[in-house]
């Protein structure tokens, strides 16, 4: 039984739309990984533990609120993401959250 | 393109990482610690929620001579008993250091609280309640690293290659992820502490950045690595329904504290038909448990999702709530009431035994160069016993962190050829879909069950993958570009999948974590390590008798 979500996404400044299938339970950041291995290698976001909400790497903007992608459910409708808006953008929903003392 | 150069270069800042970047920093040396991650963040030490194996009870109660013999037994006859040895003795020490750092390890009183895991012959594991353990150990780490004098920390570096001098590691070849700018670090000594290598199987307890790039950037510099046959597979990792915040090895501590029970689709207790027992206590140990499921769901006895279940139904409800403590709100947030309701579990690739061969010394052979923690092998022989790999990471970290720190350093820089890696442009790529086809092969043909047909069928794949990849990333190096990372990842993972396949190939029995169902026994005459190597782009295999 799988349901599809669109997640539109904000890429320098440009709105992308993607139609994702999922199943009940699934995480944004399932839908995202899922965007990775069949459409678009090259979609930027930051993550590490994947599902454990352990690394907090993976915080981004959905419909306006911060939340932790691999946290928040997809649900079958449509759900804007966006890169944090108080830190310095690097790529599509990646920005700068290392400590400034941890950079290069 | 930028240079760095450092004392003690340390690659991977997990437990091990941190651990070895004090000890060589309060030895006085230079240190520069780097992760593709966040500092303390991405890897399987903040992950891990479970319990930490170690001797550290009240006088009398026990001594790390038992803890070791725990080790040895449960190695199945492959472990380095030095090796071993160190992580049980010094296991202590790094253990009470920890609590003097605060770790907030949970107290009876003055004593450890302390639970007994399946293998360890009394109460052994201490922990932080409530699921927290990795978490705290990762924090008061980077608390301590942070007030270290002497330790320059960076994320975002994806170490690619190690640099070579005349015969020594004299540093490492690297990007920035986040400008794609390619970096080159010079130091006197390098330690590898990337963790492991579990992102190579489909259904894994892994973070992302754990596809083994340790054990290739060893192998590459000549470095060998011991007993890359040996995954070792969780029993239980959560399979259903869909847990999301929560790792899928969560349900562990509820076994040690409450036992639980393991079911079939029937509905039937089956632990016993292979040889161990369910009844209240948990002791059933990981390889049988994950054979006696994978066996009960071929026999067409599996829970609908291709497991087992897993029952605290029988448990009184104030017991079920003492142990889980906040946990059974996150559960039943996500429908799951266990007075009522059994889950699904099945096994999942969780950590490597085998690893790059070193001396006590954490030293590999190739001067300049050392390891630590779980990209190390040897110790835990062909089966590990729960508690035991944070202890690892700990103990090993800081014993290489010692040896990086006297070590004179080598001389030479070649980095022409990692450079130009680095910095190539190559073809457009489905690199992430790759890595999900590598993935499935690993899990289809050398997960905990194999045969000569599934490896040989697996190693064509692997060959396949490479020729598919090709010779550069795809793209130029930009900004967080992953899907040059995920090349770049691919590159090690299919050297590190090819030295698992060869490895399971070769040896013709069953043991521990390596089953073969062509030669289901285990051979006394196979109580050997193997020891692969990569000489002129080919890999060798080597027999070495299990040193004494
Ligand atoms: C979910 C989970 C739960 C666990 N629970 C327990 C437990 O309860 N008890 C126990 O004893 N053990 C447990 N283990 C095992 C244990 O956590 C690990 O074996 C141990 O933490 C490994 O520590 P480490 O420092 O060697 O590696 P890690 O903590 O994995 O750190 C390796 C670091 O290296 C970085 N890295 C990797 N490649 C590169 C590269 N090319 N360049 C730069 N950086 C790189 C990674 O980003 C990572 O941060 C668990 C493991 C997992 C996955
Ligand atoms: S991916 Fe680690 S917290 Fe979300």
């Amino acid at each position: 039984m799988s349901e599809v979500a669109v997640l539109v996404i904000e890429r320098g400044g440009q709105a992308e739309r993607f139609e994702v299938a999922f199943e009940a339970g699934q995480s944004v950041l399932d839908g995202l990984r899922l965007i990775r291995a069949t459409v678009d290698p090259g979609l930027a976001f930051r993550y590490s533990c994947l599902n454990a909400n352990a690394c907090k790497e993976c915080m981004m903007v959905l419909d306006g609120k911060v939340i932790y992608a691999c946290t928040a459910r997809l649900e079958a409708r449509e759900m804007r993401l966006g890169p944090l808006p108080n830190k310095a953008l690097v790529r599509d929903l990646v920005t700068a959250i290392a400590p400034p003392d941890e950079r290069l | 393109m930028r240079h760095l150069s450092t004392g003690v270069l340390i690659i991977g800042a997990g437990g091990a990482g941190m651990y070895a970047a004090i000890e060589a920093a309060r030895l006085g040396a230079d240190v520069l610690l780097v992760d593709r991650s966040l500092i303390g963040r991405g890897g399987a030490t903040v992950m891990a929620q479970m319990t930490v194996a170690a001797a550290v009870g009240p006088a009398g109660s026990d001594h790390w001579t038992h803890h070791l013999a725990d080790t040895l037994a449960a190695g199945r006859g492959l472990c380095d008993p030095a090796l071993a040895r160190l992580l049980c003795e010094d296991g202590v020490e790094v253990i009470r250091e920890m609590d003097s750092w605060r770790v907030g390890w949970a107290r009876d009183g003055a004593e450890f609280r302390s639970v007994q895991a399946p293998g360890h012959d009394r109460a052994r594991c201490v922990y932080v309640d409530f699921l927290s353990t990795g978490p705290a150990v990762s924090k008061t780490l980077r608390a301590v690293v942070q007030r270290t004098p002497g330790i320059t920390r960076i994320g975002d570096v994806l170490v690619t290659d190690l640099v070579m001098g005349d015969g020594a590691v004299t540093g490492a070849v690297g990007t920035h992820i986040e400008t794609g700018e390619v970096l080159t670090i010079a130091a006197r000594a390098t330690i590898i502490a990337t963790g492991g290598l579990t992102r190579l199987y489909r259904r894994n307890s892994a973070s992302a950045n754990m596809g083994g790039d340790g054990y290739a950037l060893a192998l590459r510099a000549g470095a060998e690595l011991i007993d890359m046959e040996f995954v070792q597979f969780f029993p239980i990792g959560h399979l259903a329904p869909r847990l999301i915040g929560m790792d899928p090895i969560m349900w562990d501590p509820f076994r040690y504290k409450l036992g639980g029970r393991l079911l079939n689709g029937l509905g039937e207790a089956f632990v016993d038909r292979y040889g161990s027992t369910d009844d209240g206590k948990y002791v059933i140990t990981r390889d049988l448990a994950t054979y006696a499921i994978t066996k009960e769901v071929e026999a067409g006895r599996g829970s609908p999702h291709g497991g087992a279940w897993l029952s605290f139904r029988h448990i009184a409800p104030e017991a079920l709530r003492e142990a889980f403590g906040p946990v059974i709100g996150k559960l039943a947030a996500a429908g799951i009431d266990l007075g009522r309701d059994d889950i699904e579990v099945a096994p999942i690739a969780h950590y490597h035994m085998g690893g790059i061969r070193v001396d006590t010394a954490m030293a590999t052979g190739v001067p300049g160069l050392f390891a630590a923690g779980e990209a190390v092998g040897g110790a835990n022989g062909a089966n590990r016993l729960s508690g035991n790999a944070i202890t690892e990471a700990l103990a090993f970290g800081r014993a290489a962190g010692r040896s990086a720190a006297g070590f004179a350093g080598g001389s030479g820089f070649r980095a022409d050829e990692a450079v130009g890696l680095a910095g190539a442009e190559g073809p457009a790529c489905d690199t992430a879909a790759l890595f999900v086809r590598l993935q499935a092969v690993m899990a289809d043909y050398v997960g905990p069950f194999r045969t000569a047909a599934g490896l040989a069928m697996a190693l064509e794949a692997v060959l396949g993958l490479r020729a598919e990849i090709g010779a550069a990333p795809p793209g130029r190096p930009g900004p967080y570009d992953l899907a040059r990372v995920d090349w770049f990842d691919l590159r090690q993972a299919l050297l590190v999948a090819e030295c698992v396949i060869v490895a399971a190939s070769v040896r013709c029995e069953s043991r521990g974590a390596h089953q073969r169902e062509d030669y289901p026994s285990m051979d006394e005459a196979w109580r050997l390590n193997q020891v692969l190597r990569l000489a002129d782009g080919a890999l060798t295999v080597t027999r070495r008798a299990v040193a004494a």
